[in-house]
């Protein structure tokens, strides 16, 4: 009960940092109200991760989704967007539990990032860093430039978050 | 966002760093300039503006485009900003993202403390 009380509501804005490091690397930072052994559990267990992974308002509905979360185990996530079938797969290479996962991309091939997650919890709330290292300048690059295929769901994305207003739909 | 103009402009610093390439950024910052016309005014090679343009180039300082034989150099704003808008866009999937794991973890930590109460009896 104590806990509520410790963890001030979040401001609407910011909540959720995006920086770029250096030229190759993206780093997220945000903090989820609730303790790291919770917030571990969601990143890892297939049937919570899926429910929070795919936000409703990107518009895809998520077929399949497997983990098997230990150092040499493999991840695969498969999408249906507008009748078209995506995989996102890759390999877990560091699991920590409660404290640090890391996992390759590999559906893009040799310019996939390398996704380092860290966990931290801070009076009840876990601070989760979460970095997308490529493996070149360029290999982000691109990310960058070939974001137009992505730009109607990310306006579809923008719309809905506009409808619904800034900040609603926390708890 | 102006965290983010931060960082860029820490990764941006190196290029800056040589008194030359800041004056080169003026000088197109003025108006656009082929290398050659680069070189010349700045009383340098081709090959020495030219490793100076691929710096700047690299930080996202500079654009350059080719016409015909002429590569023109510009200022690379437009890259800075197509860059925000793909930093914000990410940003904002990712704070959807979370909003849905707070819901998820919210969850479980009213699942936890009913347990908790129902073991206390």
């Amino acid at each position: 009960m104590n806990a509520r009380r410790e963890a001030e509501p979040a401001p609407t804005k910011d909540r959720t940092k995006v920086e770029r490091k250096s030229e190759r690397e993206v780093v997220v930072t945000r903090t989820i109200n609730g303790p790291v052994r919770i917030v571990f559990e969601a990143f890892t267990k297939p049937d919570l991760f899926k429910r929070w992974w795919v936000p409703k308002s990107l518009g895809l509905t998520l077929l399949s989704c497997e983990l098997d979360v230990r150092v040499g185990g493999t991840y695969r996530l498969v999408f249906r967007h507008e009748g078209s079938d995506m995989a996102f797969f890759g390999t877990y290479t560091e699991v920590t539990p409660h404290s640090r996962l890391v996992w390759t991309n590999d559906e893009g091939g040799d310019g996939g990032a390398v996704t380092t997650v860290t966990f931290e919890e801070k009076a009840g709330r876990t601070v989760v860093v979460l970095s997308d290292l490529y493996p070149s300048k360029e290999a982000l690059d691109a990310g960058i430039g070939s974001t137009d295929g992505m730009n109607e769901t990310f306006d579809q994305l923008e719309e809905l978050l506009i409808t619904l207003g800034a900040g609603s739909g926390r708890p | 966002m102006v965290h983010y103009i931060r960082t860029h402009l820490d990764a941006s610093f190196a290029a800056l760093s040589d008194a030359t390439r800041r004056g080169v950024l003026e000088q197109i910052g003025r108006s656009d300039a082929s290398i050659t016309e680069l070189a010349g005014k700045f009383r340098m090679t081709l090959t020495g503006m030219k490793k100076h343009i691929g710096v700047l180039e690299r930080a996202g300082l500079v654009t350059t485009e080719k016409v015909g034989r002429v590569r023109t150099c510009k200022l690379g704003t437009r890259r800075l900003e197509e860059e925000m808008a793909w930093l914000e866009r990410y940003r904002q999937l990712w704070d959807s993202r979370f909003d849905e794991l707070d819901k998820v973890v919210e969850e479980l930590k009213r699942k936890e403390r009913i347990d908790e109460r129902k073991k206390r009896g």
